[in-house]
């Protein structure tokens, strides 16, 4: 242990160093506004900065990566809150409540909490990074097939309470979310399904960021639009000093969903299926499930804000143990950094912990200091941010639309996924008239193909038979602990109803 | 007037100059946007590295004007990947790192309408190994025999991980179990990376995994290979025999080359080739290949290459119908 702390130690003084720590600045500036561009992509971001880290010795390169990776998970909550469009998918669940609070003039409030959560999850997961790390390696070699659904499914019964009241709409969310992701092709045997004749576009499926952006970006507009009236509004945003002082002091509200959202962003994390969508997803569900006042959330809950944004930041720190263990990258991002330490002749694998413990620990440290960096650039420029907001809509309308169809055309670089997109958009307004929850639906778009995956992996290797969900002991676990989740919000329901009828007598 | 002329003159000689430079840098073709590196397996496999590997070295050695980016399009054995180049018909800025399900996939999965012999073919990197594993606690598995009685007794509860029903370490597969006699369940993982993790976490039976993918494991002592699938023993694995060794009349290679999607023009062909024939001749390329067991022996490029992938594509149609496609996709 005391080995560990020195080499952690050395670690964030290396980080320190004055080049280490330009790297950390300038990659965090630059992940930052990568992360809240929509669309644009920490993959495109990263690969055209490639050439930027030959100049600079391995150690300062991948810390200059880590940096960009930190920064956009940082990033992506900012155009979550004050545009209502997500990032990166990272960041659709900072949407739920982010943007109503920035409509009623709080986003000062919920980009401080994104900005405070995000280093809490930081901070807690390096912890956890450093004193569970190699137990941790071999806990997530027991996740097989089974275990990975049987996680799908808790993440799942996380969401059921989400819908408010009305089970079955939830539901039936779910279930719009999960037939959208079959589309594309066959994942097991290769074949195309649902691709409407044969529409190439649907080839590779629906890209969750098509998804999200048509129905966060251009359903809010379309509701916007309908609630406006077209009239011009201009948000009042005081802020002062004193403000980020009252913000950063409200903390207190939300510090326990805070450290529950990053002890699951930071172990979801660590299994190589799952990554930092579904923590987050997962951790803004539980929030919910066990806030006292779940009605509150959706529509501007500062806990809706950070319970998110702690997982996702817990989780991709938590996601470099896969990475540097197994050699299995989270996420395109990370993808980029295992391509940085082939190239620099760094294997991942079992050993490299014990090869290369200065890399490895180097690497923990200076995601430690560009948390604590990233937090501060930050906070410095929440007022920039939030002047984005007071610019009149019939200006930031038009920009937000630019954005969207910028963020929808770039992932696969096809019209076919704008147009699709703006179906999204379309159908989104409607289902949120029509009352329907869509949260859920997004969630069953980014865990459907995963919970696909393992679910007909796992009957494979059983030949059929559902009993491996219960017989093993972590796929067990889990599946109870979802029975639990599904039975919590009915259970409270049924008292409610109880002690309406109660009242009522 | 004079004071006009004098400083316009040499303007209008480097005017002139440059001219003439861009009329040759026109017929020299180069990358006006940034290349998309489709690679038709998931994150973390073999072809998952090379590729990072070939970005990396294309910018440390600075030999493209714009950045190469790596996409991973694993879906369906690698039909995503392929449907999507074919789409790109006569696109100069996409290239395709490709795993032998590029002959497999289109044969065993007709209606994806993908002709691979139309694509362009750009260079050869490297040729791969295959290399039987298990994990090493099957401590009574040390070799061929006892690995196949193992498999024997377990029957249909032995399961393989593999890339795809019709990727290359599936026909292998196939070809074992027709030469054995024996029958196993194939389960299907998005990439090489995610393979070797289930071995090592004993959520899979045995592997044919590329050495890149399995070699740290083996390292670290959690997994063995028992038998090589290639004509001779590899220099990373000197202890390990070929199945030709013991009599099993089983080889079997898998090419990592760069093709481009159909009608790409000449010209931007031969600037690929000539920009992967620098990565292949690379130091570091080759260091690559002697540390992950692959033979980097021979550059193969253009038309050469088109003549070796109709070799291959014989090769598999004929193994396919050998195996039978059902035994493949597990119908």
């Amino acid at each position: 242990m005391d080995s560990v702390l020195a080499l952690l130690g050395a670690g964030i003084l290396e980080a320190l160093q004055p080049l280490n720590l330009t790297m950390i600045i300038i990659g965090c500036a630059v992940g930052l506004l990568v992360g809240a561009m929509p669309g644009l992509g920490s993959v495109n971001g990263v690969a055209i900065l490639l050439p930027i880290t030959f100049l600079v010795p391995p150690t300062s390169a991948i810390i200059f990566l880590a940096a960009i990776y930190y920064g956009a998970m940082y990033g992506g909550a900012i155009s979550s809150i004050t545009l209502g469009i997500p990032g990166a998918s990272t960041a659709v669940a900072t949407v739920f409540d982010g943007r109503p609070l920035a409509q009623s003039g709080q986003a000062d409030k919920a980009l401080t909490a994104a900005a405070i959560a995000s280093f809490i999850g930081g901070t807690i997961s390096v912890v956890l990074f450093t004193l569970f790390a190699p137990p941790l390696a071999s806990f997530a070699l027991k996740f097989g097939p089974p275990e990975e659904f049987a996680l799908m499914l808790l993440a799942f019964a996380t969401f059921i309470g989400l819908g408010g009241d009305d089970i079955p709409k939830t539901i039936f969310s779910i279930l719009i979310g999960l037939v959208l992701a079959t589309i594309g092709l066959d994942i097991i045997s290769g074949k195309p399904r649902l691709i409407f004749g044969d529409i190439s576009g649907f080839m590779h499926g629906i890209n969750f960021l098509v998804l999200a952006i048509g129905i966060y970006g251009i359903g809010e507009m379309l509701w916007t639009l309908e609630t406006s009236q077209g009239k011009v509004t201009v948000h009042k945003v005081k802020m002062s000093f004193r403000s980020l002082i009252n913000n950063i002091k409200e903390v207190k509200s939300y510090i326990g969903t805070t450290t529950l959202g990053s002890v699951l962003g930071y172990f979801v994390g660590t299994l190589p299926a799952a990554g930092a969508t579904p923590a987050s997803l997962m951790s803004y569900g539980l929030a919910k499930t066990f806030s006292k006042d779940p009605d509150s959330f959706g529509k501007g809950n500062v806990a809706g804000v950070a319970a998110p944004e702690a997982a996702n930041n817990a989780a991709s720190t938590g996601s470099m143990l896969p990475m540097i263990t197994l050699g299995i990258p989270g996420s395109p991002t990370t993808a980029i950094l295992l391509g940085g330490m082939i190239i620099w002749g760094l294997r991942p694998g079992p050993l490299l912990f014990t090869e290369h413990p200065d890399f490895v620990w180097g690497l923990i440290g200076s995601l430690y200091i560009a948390n604590f960096v990233t937090l501060i650039i930050n906070l410095a420029f929440i007022p920039v941010f939030v002047k984005v907001l007071t610019m009149p809509f019939t200006i930031l309308a038009p920009v937000i639309y630019i954005l969207c169809i910028v963020g929808g055309y770039a992932p696969t670089q096809t019209m076919h996924d704008v147009w699709l997109m703006f179906l999204f958009g379309i159908v989104g307004y409607l289902l949120r008239k029509l009352n329907y929850p869509v949260a859920p639906a997004v969630l069953a778009i980014v865990l459907g193909p995963l919970a696909e995956r393992s679910l007909r992996q796992s009957l494979l290797a059983s030949h059929g038979d559902f009993s491996t969900f219960v017989t093993r002991p972590i796929s067990g676990t889990c599946v109870f602990l979802a029975v639990l989740l599904i039975a919590y919000p009915v259970y409270l329901k049924y008292k409610k109803r109880k002690a309406a009828a109660a009242a009522a007598v | 007037m004079k004071k006009f002329v004098k400083p316009l003159l040499p303007m209008v000689v480097a005017a002139t100059t440059a001219m003439t430079f861009s009329a040759s840098a026109l017929a020299e073709w180069s990358p006006r946007k940034p290349i998309e590196m489709i690679i038709m397996a998931g994150t973390g496999g073999g072809a998952d590295q090379i590729a990072r590997l070939i970005q990396g070295l294309i910018e440390k050695k600075d030999l493209s004007p714009r950045p190469v980016i790596p996409i991973n399009k694993p879906g369906g054995s690698g039909a995503e990947a392929l449907r999507y180049l074919q789409d790109k018909a006569g696109d100069d800025h996409t290239v395709l790192v490709t795993l032998n399900s590029f002959y497999t996939t289109p044969v065993i999965q007709k209606d994806l309408g993908v002709d691979v012999s139309k694509f362009t073919p750009i260079g050869r990197m490297a040729i791969d190994n295959f290399l039987l594993w298990v994990h090493t606690d099957d401590k009574d598995i040390t070799d061929l025999d006892s690995y196949v009685a193992a498999v024997k007794a377990a029957g249909i509860d032995w399961k393989v991980g593999g890339t795809g029903s019709g990727q290359e370490d599936s026909i292998l597969t196939a070809m074992m179990e027709k030469e054995f006699g024996y029958d196993v369940t194939y389960i299907p993982f998005p990439g090489g990376g995610t393979v070797a993790k289930n071995l090592v976490g004993k959520h899979i039976n045995s592997t044919v995994n590329n050495p890149a993918e399995q070699n740290e494991f083996y390292r670290a002592g959690n997994t063995k290979p028992l038998v090589q699938f290639t004509a001779e023993r590899l220099p990373a694995y000197p202890d390990i025999p070929t199945a030709k060794e013991l009599g099993i009349d089983i080889e079997y290679y898998m090419q990592r080359s760069l093709n481009g999607p159909p009608g790409m023009s000449a010209d931007a062909q031969a600037w690929y080739i000539d920009l992967f024939k620098q990565v292949f001749e690379s130091d570091e390329w080759q260091q690559f290949c002697v540390d992950d067991g692959l033979d980097c022996g021979e550059w193969s490029a253009g038309d050469d290459l088109a003549e070796f992938h109709t070799v291959q594509l014989k090769r598999h149609v004929d193994l396919i119908e050998a195996v039978g496609a059902a035994a493949i996709t597990g119908e």
